[in-house]
C-alpha cells in the first residue's frame, strides 16, 4: 500500500519539474542549454532538409509525420529480414521470416511494442541496439509531437497569444492560424532535449543494480539446480540496461527478454522495480503537466491531470483490491507466471499501470492476474486516456473532451464550443469515426478469431479463451503491447491480423485529432464570459469521466461479461 | 368575417401537448403515413428500430419456437417506432394549428386599387402586384403587405398578432409598415404594396408555422451525426456478440440480439429530435415572434451581446418637454414661444409634447402662414421651422451650435453649463436657436421602465452583455445606463454608428443581437447574427432581420434568447438522459440472455426481474413508454432558469444524467412486476 503511495507521490513530484521543462522545450524557448543542443540540432534539420522557422498546416504535419513513419518502418523491417547477415550477432539469432518482422517493425513503430517473438533469441545486439531500441526512442517523441500541434491548433495556431509581437518568422510562412508548428523541429528537439537524456539517467540507474549492459556474448554455465535437469544453460546478456530505461519511460514495454520484467536480469532488485514502476508513469504524468504550461493555463492541466489522476486511482484501487481480495482472487492457479518475488500487490500495481499508460511492460503474465483483474487492466486500455501512452493518451483525452464538451455544451445552452472555438458537423463527423473505428476494429477481429479456433490456437477454451482473444486486439489497437499469452501468436493469422489493428489503432488515433484541431484553428475566437461553459471545472471534470466510463462500458459490456466477467463469476461460485 | 380569430393566442391558451380529440386523431394518424420509407429514413436511429420490427417479424413468423414472446416484442418495437412517429406529428400538428387560422385571415380580401389619376378599381388580392397603391378605409381589410403612402390609421393587427389592442400606423414614420389581413379601425389610408402575390408575410408565415420545408439547423445536423455513429457503435456490438458467445457454446436468439439493440440505440432522443426542433420555432411563435428559421433560434441562444436602443425598451420611449431653460439674457416667453413654432409642425412624440407644455404654460402664438418644417434628419440632427426670413432650429446641442457658429453666431459658454445639467439629471435636453441666437435649453425626460434593471442582471449571470444605444449626449446616456444597469451605452449614435458597433464587436468574437425598426436600421438589422424587426416597421427593416417580433416589444430579445437556449438545453440533456438509460438495459437484458447457458451470470440480474421474458419485455416497454412520456418536455423545453453555464451543467447532469441512469432501474422492475401480474 505504502508503495503504491510513493509511486503516485514520486510520479507527481518528478512529473512536474520534468512537464514544465518539456513545455519549454516544445514551445522552442531559448535555454541557457542551446549551448550544447542548437549545434546538434542546426545539424539534424540540415540533414533533413527543413527550415526550422517555417511553419505547417495540419496537412503539412501529418504529411511529414507519416512519411517519417514510413521510411523508418522500411528500413527497420529490411533489417530485421537481414540481421543474420549483419553485425553484432554474437548470439547468431536468424533472419526473421517476413511476417514476423513485418509485425515487430509495425509493433515497435506504432509505440506499441506487442512482442510475437522472444527478443534474446530471435533479435541481434544491432537488432535490438538500433531498430528496436531506435524506434522506442522515436516514437513516444512522435506522439508528442502530434498532441503538441493539435494542442496549438486549439488554441488557434502556432504563437497564437504572442501574434503581434513576433517579427522574426519567415516570409513564406503559412497563415498564423494555419500553422501548427514544424514536425522536424518538434521531433529533434523532443528527442534531443528530452527524451535521450532522461534515458540516459534511467539506465545508469539500472546499471547499478546489475541490469547487464555490454556488447559481449553472454556466459555459458552450469546451473545448480540439478532438478532443472540442464548440464549447460547458456545465459544470454547485451546491452540490456539502455533497453530497459526506454521500454519503460517511453511507453514502449517490449523488453529484451521474453518474460519482460518479471525476468530478473530485467528487474533484479526492489530499487530497480521501483525505478522501472516509476518510469512507467513519469512521462505520461509530465505530459498532463507540460499540456498546462504549453498552452499557458494552468487550469488545463488541473482538469488533464485532475481527471486522469481520478480514474488512475480507480483502476489502480481496483485492480490491486480485485487481485487480493476478490471471490476469485485465491485460486491457487493463479499464481502460476506471478514472480514470487512480487506476489500480488506489487503485480496488480504493475499491471494496472502499464495499461493504463499503454507501456505494456510486465513483471507478471497478465494471463494469471485474478480475471477482474484482468478485466480492469482491458478497460484501462479500451479508455487509453488514463495517462495513456506518450503524447496519444493526451491525444485521446482531447478527444473524449471534445465529446463532452459537445455533449455538455448543449445543456448548458449554447451550441458547443472549446476554448470559445465552435464544434461543428465537421468536427463531429471526424469524432464519430473515432467512435465508430474501436468497436468495428476490435469486435470485429475478436469475433472472426473466435470463429475460428483452428487459427487462434488458443490455450484456454472457454470465457478465458475469449478474454484472451479479446485482450490481445484490444491491446494492439490501444498501442499497448501487453499480452495475456497463451495465444499461439507467431503465426501469420495472428502477425498479420494485429499488424493491420496496430496500424488503425495508431494512425487514426493521431490524425484525425490533429485534423480537428487544424478546422478548429480557423475558427474565429468566441471570448469567455458567464455563458461560457468552463471546462476546467470540478463539475466538467467529473462529466467527462462519466462520459468516457459510460462510453467505454455501453461499447464493451458485452465481450467483458462473457470474458473476464463469466470467469470470475464462475471461479467465485465453484 | 366580423371577427378574426386569434389563433397565435390560441396556442397560448393549451400548455405543451395540448391537441383536442380532432388534433389527436390526426396525429396518430400521422404517425402511420410517416412509416413511408422516405420519411422514415430521415431518422437513421428510428430506421434501424423500423428495419428492426420487419426483421423480428421474420424471425416470428418464420423460426421462433415461442410464437407469443415473439409477436410480443415485434409488436412493442412497432409501438416504438408510432411513438417516435407521433411526437413529430404532435409538434407539427400544434404548428399546423396555428397555420388553418392563419389561412382564414388570408382568404377572400379585396383591395381598391388606385391608377395614376386616382381612379378606384375593385380587385381581388391576388391580383395585387408589388407596386400597386390600394385605398384602405376604416372597417376594410388591408389586402396585401405594404406601407402606408399617405394618412393615418388605427389597425387591429390581432389576426397576426394575437393582440387585440389597436395600433397606430402613419405614414413617414418608422410605424408605416401594414400586414395584407389586418383590420383598419378608423381613417383611411393609401397603401402602397410590397409584396408578390403568395410571397407576402402572411404566405411565409403560414409556411414557416407548417414546418413544410423544414431545414435541420447545424447543431441538429451535428447532433444526428453523432446519435448515427452510436447507433452503428451499437450495430456492431450486437452483430459481433453472436460470435463471441459462440465460443463459449452460448447460442443467442436473435431476437434477444435486435431486442438489444434497439434498447442500446439512442431511440428516446431520436425519436424526440424533430418534435423538439419544431416545438423550438413553435414556441418562438408563441412569444409572438416569427423566427425565419430554425438556425436563427438556435444562434438566438448562443448570443452574448444584446444591442438595444434606449427608446421602447429601456425607457418608456415617450421624452415628455418638463421644463425651458433659457440662458441669461433671454426671457423664458421667447423661448417658450420658439420653441412652441418649431415644433408645431412635428410629428414626434417629443414635439407634440413641447407644443403641449408651451400651451400649458399660456403661449398664444398663432399657427404661422408661410412656414416651412425642416424634418429631422439624421444627419444634420435637428430639426425647425423657416417663418419668413426668421429660422428656428431645435436638436442636439452639438448640432446646434454647429449650426449657429456656420451662420457666423456665437455660443455662450453658458449653454454647455445648462446642457450639463439638464444631461446629468438623466433628461435629454434640447437646444433652441433663433437665426444664430441661442435662446436655451428644453429639457427632455424619459423614464426607466420598472423591472428592467434586474433583467439586464440576469442577462449579465448568464453571460450576456447589454449596449444601449442612443442619440442621448454621453452625459444623459450615461444617466440612464447607470439607472437601468446596463453595461455598456453609445451616445449620440448616428446609423452608422449601430454598423460600426455590430461589426467591432463580431471582430472580438462575439454574436451580437439587435432589434430595430426603421429603415435605417436595415444594414445594421443584417449584419447582427440575431436581428429581430419590430412588426411595426419599414419594410426593409422586416426583410434584414431574421426574426419579426409580432408585438413591436423591443424587450422581447430575451425572450428570444431564452427560447434558443432551451431548444439547445432540452436536445442535450434528453440525448444524456437517452444514453444514460443503457446502463441499465444492459442490466436487463444481457443476464436474461445468457441466464439458459451460463447460470452464474443470474448474479448479474441486480433488479431480479421475473424471467428472462419478461426482462426483455420489460426492458423494450419501457424504451417505447419513455418517448411519449418525454413529449411535453421535448414540446415544453427543459425548464431554463438563467445560471451561470456551469450551474446549469450541473444541475443538468444531476437530473438527466444521473436520473437517466437511475430511473430506468425502478421503471423496469415496475413494468416488470405488471408483466408478472397479468402473467406473461
Amino acid at each position: 500500500m505504502i508503495e503504491i503511495l510513493l509511486v503516485f507521490a514520486a510520479a507527481i513530484a518528478l512529473g512536474w519539474p520534468l512537464g514544465l521543462y518539456l513545455a519549454r522545450v516544445m514551445r522552442g524557448d531559448a535555454s541557457r542549454l542551446d549551448v550544447v543542443f542548437d549545434p546538434l540540432e542546426r545539424l539534424a534539420y540540415r540533414a533533413l532538409g527543413t527550415d526550422p522557422r517555417r511553419g505547417m498546416s495540419w496537412k503539412g504535419y501529418a504529411r511529414a509525420f507519416v512519411v517519417s513513419n514510413v521510411v523508418l518502418g522500411a528500413l527497420v523491417w529490411l533489417q530485421f529480414m537481414t540481421q543474420a547477415w549483419l553485425p553484432l550477432n554474437p548470439d547468431g539469432a536468424p533472419n526473421m521470416r517476413w511476417d514476423l518482422a513485418l509485425h515487430t517493425m509495425v509493433s515497435f513503430l506504432t509505440n506499441t511494442n506487442q512482442q510475437h517473438y522472444s527478443g534474446q533469441a530471435q533479435l541481434s545486439y544491432l537488432s535490438q541496439m538500433v531498430g528496436i531500441v531506435g524506434l522506442q526512442v522515436i516514437t513516444p517523441m512522435m506522439g508528442l509531437a502530434m498532441v503538441v500541434a493539435t494542442l496549438r491548433g486549439l488554441f488557434g495556431g502556432r504563437d497564437a497569444q504572442a501574434r503581434h509581437a513576433d517579427g522574426e518568422r519567415a516570409p513564406t510562412q503559412v497563415p498564423i492560424e494555419r500553422d501548427l508548428g514544424n514536425y522536424w523541429v518538434d521531433l529533434t528537439r523532443a528527442t534531443l532535449r528530452f527524451m535521450l537524456p532522461l534515458c540516459l539517467v534511467w539506465s545508469v540507474l539500472l546499471t547499478s543494480q546489475g541490469v547487464p549492459a555490454t556488447l559481449e556474448r553472454g556466459p555459458t554455465v552450469t546451473p545448480i539446480d540439478a532438478s532443472a535437469e540442464l548440464k549447460q544453460q547458456h545465459i544470454p546478456l547485451g546491452p540490456v540496461a539502455p533497453m530497459v530505461a526506454v521500454k519503460q519511460l517511453g511507453t514502449n514495454g517490449g523488453g529484451w527478454y521474453g518474460p519482460n520484467s518479471a525476468m530478473p536480469l530485467e528487474n533484479p532488485t526492489p530499487f530497480s522495480n521501483a525505478l522501472e514502476v516509476l518510469a512507467i508513469v513519469l512521462i505520461p504524468v509530465a505530459v498532463t503537466f507540460m499540456a498546462g504550461r504549453f498552452v499557458r493555463r494552468r487550469r488545463f492541466a488541473a482538469l488533464v491531470f485532475g481527471s486522469m489522476l481520478l480514474m488512475s486511482v480507480a483502476s489502480t484501487g481496483l485492480g490491486v483490491w480485485s487481485e487480493g481480495h476478490s471471490a476469485s482472487a485465491h485460486d491457487i492457479a493463479l499464481m502460476e507466471g506471478k514472480e514470487v518475488r512480487f506476489g500480488a500487490d506489487a503485480s496488480a500495481l504493475w499491471a494496472t499501470l502499464t495499461t493504463q499508460t499503454s507501456n505494456g511492460s510486465v513483471d507478471a503474465m497478465h494471463d494469471s492476474l485474478a480475471p477482474l483483474t484482468g478485466g480492469i487492466a482491458i478497460v484501462d486500455m479500451l479508455v487509453n486516456a488514463i495517462w495513456g501512452g506518450i503524447g496519444c493518451g493526451l491525444m485521446q483525452f482531447l478527444v473524449y473532451l471534445l465529446l463532452a464538451v459537445f455533449l455538455a455544451g448543449l445543456m448548458t445552452g449554447r451550441t458547443p464550443e472549446l476554448f470559445g472555438r465552435k464544434i461543428e458537423a465537421p468536427e463531429v463527423r471526424l469524432l464519430a469515426l473515432l467512435i465508430l473505428l474501436q468497436p468495428i476494429v476490435v469486435l470485429g477481429f475478436t469475433a472472426i478469431a473466435l470463429s475460428f479456433p483452428s487459427i487462434t490456437a488458443n490455450s484456454n477454451p472457454g470465457f478465458h479463451g475469449v478474454s484472451q482473444v479479446f485482450y490481445e486486439y484490444v491491446s494492439a489497437f490501444a498501442n499497448n503491447g501487453s499480452g495475456f499469452e497463451g495465444l499461439g501468436d507467431g503465426t501469420y493469422w495472428w502477425n498479420l491480423s494485429c499488424t493491420l489493428v496496430l496500424i488503425l489503432g495508431r494512425y487514426p488515433a493521431l490524425i484525425v485529432p490533429l485534423a480537428i484541431a487544424g478546422q478548429m484553428a480557423r475558427k474565429k475566437v468566441a471570448p469567455e464570459s458567464a455563458g461560457t461553459l468552463h471546462v476546467e471545472t470540478p463539475t466538467f471534470a467529473l462529466t467527462l469521466v462519466a462520459v468516457i466510463v459510460i462510453l467505454t462500458v455501453l461499447q464493451f459490456m458485452p465481450a467483458l461479461v462473457l470474458g473476464p466477467v463469466a470467469e470470475h463469476l464462475s471461479l467465485a461460485v465453484s | 368575417m366580423t371577427d378574426l380569430p386569434l389563433h397565435l393566442g390560441a396556442a397560448r391558451r393549451h400548455p405543451a401537448g395540448g391537441l383536442d380529440a380532432a388534433g389527436l386523431r390526426a396525429a396518430i394518424a400521422e404517425s402511420f403515413r410517416k412509416l413511408a420509407p422516405r420519411q422514415a429514413m430521415r431518422s437513421p436511429v428510428m430506421a434501424v428500430v423500423l428495419l428492426g420490427t420487419l426483421l423480428s417479424a421474420l424471425i416470428t413468423i418464420a423460426a421462433s419456437a415461442d410464437k407469443a414472446f415473439g409477436i410480443a416484442v415485434t409488436a412493442t418495437l412497432f409501438v416504438t417506432v408510432l411513438f417516435a412517429n407521433f411526437a413529430e406529428a404532435v409538434a407539427e400538428a400544434r404548428g399546423r394549428g396555428q397555420a388553418a387560422s392563419l389561412r382564414a385571415a388570408r382568404r377572400d380580401l379585396v383591395g381598391r386599387r388606385l391608377d395614376d389619376a386616382g381612379n378606384e378599381t375593385r380587385v381581388a388580392a391576388s391580383e395585387l402586384r408589388a407596386g400597386d397603391r390600394v385605398l384602405v378605409s376604416a372597417g376594410e381589410f388591408v389586402p396585401a403587405d405594404g406601407e402606408i403612402e399617405r394618412g393615418v390609421a388605427t389597425i387591429n393587427e390581432a389576426a397576426v398578432t394575437g393582440e387585440s389592442a389597436p395600433v397606430l400606423r402613419e405614414a413617414g414614420t418608422d410605424r408605416s409598415g401594414v400586414i395584407g389581413g389586418t383590420k383598419v379601425l378608423s381613417d383611411e389610408i393609401v397603401v402602397r404594396v410590397s409584396a408578390e402575390p403568395g410571397g407576402s408575410f402572411l404566405d411565409r408565415m403560414i409556411a414557416l408555422v407548417e414546418g413544410a420545408n423544414r431545414q435541420k439547423t447545424p447543431n441538429e445536423i451535428a447532433l444526428t451525426m453523432l446519435l448515427a455513429a452510436m447507433t452503428l457503435t451499437f450495430l456492431v456490438v450486437c452483430v459481433t456478440l453472436p460470435f463471441l458467445a459462440g465460443f463459449v457454446g452460448v447460442k443467442l436468439d436473435p431476437l434477444l440480439l435486435i431486442a438489444l439493440l434497439v434498447c442500446l440505440i439512442p431511440t428516446t432522443i431520436g425519436g424526440l429530435l424533430p418534435a423538439i426542433g419544431i416545438a423550438g420555432m413553435n414556441r418562438a411563435l408563441k412569444a409572438n415572434v416569427l423566427a425565419k428559421s430554425g438556425k436563427a433560434v438556435e444562434v438566438a441562444g448562443d448570443v452574448d451581446v444584446l444591442l438595444l436602443d434606449k427608446t421602447g425598451t429601456i425607457t418608456h420611449g415617450d421624452r415628455q418637454a418638463t421644463a425651458f431653460h433659457p440662458l441669461g439674457g433671454i426671457d423664458r416667453e421667447q423661448l417658450r414661444d420658439a420653441a412652441l413654432l418649431s415644433s408645431l409642425a412635428d410629428p414626434t412624440p417629443e414635439g407634440k409634447s413641447i407644443v403641449r407644455l408651451a400651451r400649458e404654460l399660456r403661449s398664444r402664438v398663432e399657427d404661422p402662414q408661410q412656414a416651412t418644417f425642416v424634418s429631422f434628419s439624421a444627419q444634420t440632427r435637428m430639426s425647425g421651422v423657416d417663418v419668413g426670413a426668421r429660422s428656428i432650429r431645435k436638436g442636439a446641442s452639438d448640432a446646434i451650435a454647429r449650426h449657429v457658429r456656420a451662420l457666423g453666431g456665437v455660443v455662450s459658454p453658458e449653454l454647455d453649463a445648462r446642457v450639463e445639467q439638464v444631461a446629468r439629471g438623466g433628461a435629454t435636453p434640447l437646444v433652441v436657436a433663433d437665426g444664430k441666437h441661442v435662446l436655451g435649453v428644453i429639457e427632455l425626460s424619459d423614464v426607466v421602465k420598472h423591472g428592467v434593471k434586474e433583467r439586464f442582471a440576469r442577462l449579465r449571470e448568464m453571460g450576456i452583455r447589454t449596449v444601449m444605444i442612443t442619440g442621448d449626449n454621453p452625459l444623459t446616456a450615461a444617466a440612464i445606463a447607470a439607472e437601468a444597469g446596463v453595461d455598456d451605452f453609445i451616445a449620440e449614435a448616428r446609423p452608422e454608428d449601430k454598423l460600426a458597433r455590430i461589426r467591432a464587436e463580431q471582430a472580438a468574437g462575439h454574436l451580437i443581437a439587435m432589434v430595430g425598426d426603421g429603415t435605417n436600421d436595415a444594414p445594421a438589422l443584417a449584419q447582427a447574427d440575431v436581428g429581430v424587426a419590430m412588426n411595426s416597421g419599414t419594410q426593409a427593416a422586416k426583410e434584414a432581420g431574421n426574426m419579426v417580433d409580432l408585438d413591436n416589444d423591443p424587450a422581447k430579445l430575451l425572450a428570444v434568447v431564452e427560447v434558443g437556449k432551451q431548444q439547445l438545453i432540452t436536445r442535450g440533456a434528453l440525448t444524456t438522459f437517452s444514453l444514460a438509460n443503457d446502463v441499465s438495459k444492459y442490466f436487463a437484458i444481457l443476464p436474461a440472455m445468457f441466464a439458459a447457458a451460463l447460470p452464474s451470470m443470474a448474479s448479474l440480474n441486480v433488479m431480479r426481474l421475473a424471467s428472462p421474458n419478461s426482462a426483455v419485455l420489460s426492458a423494450l416497454v419501457f424504451n417505447a413508454l419513455i418517448i411519449p412520456a418525454l413529449i411535453p418536455l421535448a414540446l415544453k423545453g427543459v425548464r431554463f432558469k438563467p445560471a451561470s453555464a456551469v450551474a446549469l451543467l450541473r444541475r443538468n447532469m444531476l437530473v438527466y444524467g444521473l436520473g437517466g441512469v437511475l430511473l430506468p432501474f425502478v421503471g423496469i422492475k415496475a413494468i416488470d412486476l405488471l408483466l408478472a401480474a397479468i402473467g406473461v
